[in-house]
């Protein structure tokens, strides 16, 4: 939590959000916006967790089913899911989630390094975890959830 | 922004279009256009680089500049003759100079060896040498001392005038022979190095002084800026007013200056009227001219230079009193007549000021502190028909053009579903709303139109280097470089024209020997063409080599299992089998060529463009690239159709009809594939929705429609659900946000606000036919 | 009233660097792109026109032609003019004197000896 004696250079501000019943995390100097959920025109043979493409404001935002995306199965989109628009190198794009939680100021001591659970999706997403207030928080490394160039169809 | 780094981008700018000046300049002149004024300009192009390199410090760039204007100013005063091997030199030198700039830009170093060398090569064509890096010569001196003229002396001697009149002493015939001064001046004090000194100033302007444009009021206001002044003048030799010439000198000054400034400062003050004026400049205390005597000429002291021709004065002048004028009032008059008489219209004759005291010489009438204010504005009166405008403006512009055409589309939409009676009036000025949609979107696109001359200029240095590194001779043919298309596509037509020219001459053309064997010239041609065709821009390259080597293609694409070699092909079919993926990692691929960079790949690029490219060969005789893009790509005419439940969009320009298939009209072929049959001929027919991968049930083709669609020389009959009407779209990329997706070039926002996706009909109809294939009819 | 300057030289960076420094001094600028031009405009501007700063190397009239045209007109047979000069050649500051210059600034030029240089020919 919010340490006034320290450093402001060791803190940053995750915004946190729940996709199932377990809770994630990304920092907030990527995101953009949140928006609720519209419905996506699909792109073809895609990743079962690219869900489509949506229209922000004139530009081509691809949405990414973050549950999908980590193992936790896909999402039945409805209006009431929330979509995370992130920036991710020089790109835009949209995490589908259950539901934003909190926005979380954290030093980064409080940042414990991922335990090894033998899981693939574990290992290449989840960049650190959190004890916050009894919860259990993953950081979420965002540079990964794109999918990768090889498995798109030939 | 700094406006010093504006000036420094117009720079680099300027550098740009200066260089493509002299590479065209020398290429005309090697083709034997030696017209005087073309060497000229080729001069002017270099000057004019290492001018503002100079400005800049960019001494590297300025250092070769400089051996190479050498050498091209020897060649436009025809010293240096425009021999081939001379012009192929400065060609060298050109490129050399584009790398200068380039590294100037922060680019790759140049290659400093290479440099080097071609500044000998430069320098011993003229015999001269070449600027070493200490060198501090005058010509890129960065200190900027005004040069002052060089010269023996500060007195030019003119004819004396008949003065009449009294004032000055009668001189003595000097018979033309003018004694030395320094040999007065020998008994004269040595000036000390500090202190304040005080210099006698005569001078007496001629006519040359005032029609060159200099004031004697300006020298005197020069002289007070060193020190204090007393000035006096001897009006004796002004005629009366009617007689008076006044373009003519005729008041003769006296200026005692009090300066701690050393005497090249003052004779600085003079430096732009020498020749224009009789000029005597001494320390006061220096004898006077009577003293004249047949004294032999000595070593001039530091002083003074010794110039045989300087006209001695009489102390009786130096120091009359009586000659106090109102020097001020006297300037004014003098200034405002000459000026009256010279008929300038603002001719200003202010009211005399009371006599001043005599020190000082008061500024004339409309002084100017050169205060620094808000910079006024410039104009730039050269009789413009362009302007210059910040590309993000007209990229800004055109977005939000794009934004009226979709938003007239959804207005058009909303009015059509409320049930707007087509001869409504809200409808029918829908209508014309759309048609000023449409003109305003052309205008403004052709703003952004540029010329593709851009892209084709680096072509020629391009085909040097490729010739020269693959040992053969080429000559660069271009047509059609003002053929004009949007930036958005000139910019990635650089590299596939590249790709292809590369291709050209390291695989089209044979070596000189085959080609001499062959009976065709030794020098290669590869000709570069651009022009309009069907609402698209064609750009072909071809060469005249030796074609493609068909049973060779065969066989590599056979042994790469990119074909059955059993089914037989056409030979057009052959041709574009380079096109495969996979087929250019064959052995084929050079040095040159190669570097991992295929003809699949020239391809793609260009698909991704919404464009073609196909090739087509004649043994022995060449080969010939065609591709053909958008002029645009940011918006696109489409037909708006749907295949399983999906709202996607057909380019219009690939559509050639579109069909109600009849069952009898399908018929099956092998195991899976579909053909139908148009007319007398048949074509395969392509599940659009199945394609893409959107069902994987087939459909009932019967229910369905098809739209003929051409790309290159194959057809096909793509088969969607229904279609939804016609519409311009904007496109809108996939790949800013996410990626390149088969079967898709790009996607566009529908009037509800949905994305909906541009078809790759390239992409769709070359995948085999057997994936996608329609339902099973019964016969 | 602050001076007008008409500078006249084919490079775009040379009439920037010129704009930019007599701007900064308080001074109007009128520009041409080459010597034919420079007449026509110095014939649209005349009255305006209080100094003249001219490059010798340019195309359609060069630098010499144009200081003996705009002397040829009566209106400006003593305007100041400038030239600017990369040239330490003698043989070219001597040519444009007997065209009708005034003076010179040797290019690259100092923005005060370029200011100096006006001072000393304008009033």
């Amino acid at each position: 939590m919010t340490d006034p004696a320290q450093n402001a250079i060791d803190r940053r501000e995750l915004i946190s959000f729940r996709i199932g019943d377990q809770e994630f995390c990304v920092d907030i100097m990527s995101v953009r916006e949140i928006r609720g959920w519209t419905v996506a025109t699909p792109l073809p043979r895609t990743p079962d967790f690219v869900r489509g493409v949506i229209n922000l404001r004139g530009a081509v935002l691809p949405i990414i089913d973050l549950s999908a995306r980590l193992g936790l199965g896909a999402t039945e989109p409805e209006a009431r899911h929330v979509i995370i628009v992130c920036r991710i190198g020089a790109q835009m794009v949209g995490l589908l989630v259950d539901a934003v939680s909190d926005i979380l100021t954290v030093t980064d001591d409080l940042i414990q390094p991922t335990p090894d659970v033998g899981c693939d999706q574990v290992r290449t997403f989840v960049k650190g975890i959190m004890a916050i207030d009894g919860r259990m928080i993953s950081l979420i490394s965002l540079d990964r959830v794109l999918p990768a160039l090889d498995l798109e169809a030939a | 922004m700094d406006p010093l780094a504006a000036i420094r981008d117009t720079f680099f700018q300027e550098c740009e279009e200066q260089l493509a000046e002299l590479e065209s300049g020398l290429l005309a002149i090697e083709e034997g256009d030696h017209d005087p004024e073309r060497i000229n300009a080729v001069f002017r192009a270099v000057h004019s680089i290492k001018g503002g390199a100079g400005a800049f410090g960019l001494e590297a760039l300025v250092r070769f500049a400089h051996v190479f204007e050498t050498a091209l100013d020897e060649m436009r005063s025809g010293g240096l003759a425009p021999e081939d091997f001379v012009l192929k030199e400065m060609l060298r030198a050109a490129d050399l100079l584009a790398d200068h700039v380039a590294a100037a830009r922060g680019g790759p170093p140049v290659d400093e060896a290479r440099s080097a060398l071609l500044a000998e090569e430069l320098a011993a064509l003229t015999g001269a040498e070449v600027p070493g890096e200490d060198d501090e010569g005058a010509d890129f001196d960065i200190p900027f001392e005004v040069v002052g003229f060089d010269g023996p002396g500060l007195l030019d001697l003119p004819d004396l005038p008949d003065l009449g009149g009294g004032g000055l002493p009668d001189l003595p015939d000097l018979g033309g022979e003018i004694p030395d001064i320094s040999a007065l001046l020998q008994s004269a004090d040595p000036i000390d190095a500090g202190g304040p000194r005080t210099f006698v100033i005569r001078l007496k302007p001629t006519r040359a002084l005032y029609s060159h444009g200099n004031e004697t009021a300006l020298l005197l206001r020069e002289l007070r800026r060193l020190g204090e002044t007393r000035v006096s003048m001897d009006a004796s030799a002004l005629p009366l007013i009617d007689a008076l010439d006044p373009s003519q000198g005729y008041a003769v000054w006296t200026v005692e200056l009090t300066t701690s400034e050393d005497l090249d400062a003052v004779r600085e003050v003079f430096e732009f009227v020498d020749g224009h004026c009789e000029l005597d400049i001494r320390p006061a205390g220096a004898p006077p001219a009577a003293v004249l005597a047949e004294a032999p000429p000595a070593a001039a002291p530091p002083v003074f230079e010794p110039a045989p021709s300087e006209r001695v004065m009489s102390e009786q002048v130096m120091s009359e009193p009586e000659a106090e004028i109102d020097v001020a009032a006297l300037i004014l008059q003098a200034q405002a007549a000459v000026k009256d008489l010279l008929g300038e219209p603002d001719a200003q004759a202010p009211a005399p000021e009371p006599a001043a005291s005599a020190p000082v010489v008061p500024l004339a009438p409309a002084p100017t502190a050169p205060a620094a204010q808000a910079a006024p504005p410039t104009v730039t009166a050269a009789p413009a028909a362009t302007i210059r405008v910040d590309l993000e403006r007209v990229d800004r512009l055109i977005d939000l053009v794009g934004e009226l055409v979709i938003n007239q589309a959804v207005l058009a939409q909303r009015a059509a579903e409320s049930g707007l009676a087509r001869h409504n009036d809200v409808a029918m000025g829908l209508d014309d709303l759309e048609q000023l949609t449409r003109e305003i979107q052309d205008s403004v696109m052709a703003i952004r139109a540029q010329p593709v001359k851009s892209v084709f200029q680096r072509m020629p240095r391009l085909v040097r280097e490729v010739a020269a590194a693959v040992g053969k001779d080429v000559r660069l043919v271009t047509e059609g470089e003002n053929t004009e298309v949007d930036k958005t596509v000139i910019e990635r037509l650089s590299d596939p024209i590249t790709h292809m020219i590369r291709n050209a001459i390291d695989h089209g053309l044979e070596s000189p020997e085959k080609r001499v064997a062959a009976g065709k010239p030794a020098e290669g041609q590869v000709k570069l063409a651009a022009f309009h065709r069907s609402g698209r821009i064609v750009i072909e390259v071809s060469d005249d080599g030796g074609g493609i080597n068909r049973p060779r293609v065969r066989d590599i694409a056979a042994s790469k299992g990119l074909i059955d070699p059993n089914v037989p092909l056409t030979d057009e079919e052959i041709d574009n089998l380079i096109f495969l993926p996979g087929f250019s990692t064959a052995s084929t691929v050079s040095d040159i060529s190669g570097r991992g960079v295929g003809m699949d790949v020239v391809k793609r690029s260009i698909n991704a463009l919404g464009g073609r490219i196909s090739i087509s060969s004649a043994p022995g005789k060449g080969s010939v690239f065609t591709m053909s893009l958008p002029l645009t790509l940011a918006v696109l005419d489409g037909m708006v159709v749907s295949a399983a439940g999906q709202t996607l969009i057909a380019p219009l320009s690939n559509i050639i009809e579109t069909l109600q298939p009849k069952p009898h009209e399908v018929k099956p072929i092998g195991p899976a594939a579909w053909l139908m049959s148009i007319r007398d001929s048949f074509v395969p027919l392509i599940d659009v929705g199945m394609a893409l991968g959107y069902r994987t049930e087939p459909v009932d083709p019967a229910n369905c429609v098809a739209l003929l669609v051409e790309e290159g020389a194959t057809r096909a009959a793509l088969l969607v659900d229904t279609i939804q009407g016609q519409r311009q779209v904007v496109i809108k990329s996939l790949e800013a946000n996410y990626r390149h997706v088969p079967g898709i070039a790009a996607a566009t926002i529908l009037g509800d606000g949905r994305v909906a996706l541009i078809l790759d009909v390239d992409a769709i109809v070359s995948r085999r036919a057997a994936d996608y294939t329609p339902a099973h009819i019964a016969a | 009233m602050s001076k007008t300057i008409l500078t006249v030289d084919d490079s775009r960076t040379m009439r920037d660097m010129l704009a930019m420094a007599l701007n900064d001094a308080g001074f109007q600028v009128v520009q041409a792109v080459d010597g034919e031009d420079g007449l026509a405009v110095l014939d649209a501007h005349s009255a305006d026109v209080d100094v003249i700063i001219t490059d010798i190397n340019m195309p359609k009239l060069d630098g010499f032609g144009f200081i003996e045209g705009v002397r040829k007109d009566s209106r400006h047979r003593a305007t100041p003019i400038l030239v600017l000069t990369t040239e330490s050649d003698s043989s070219k500051k001597d040519r444009a004197r007997q065209a009708g210059a005034t003076g010179w600034i040797v290019k690259p030029f100092n923005p005060v000896k370029l200011i100096d240089a006006i001072r000393r020919v304008a009033a």
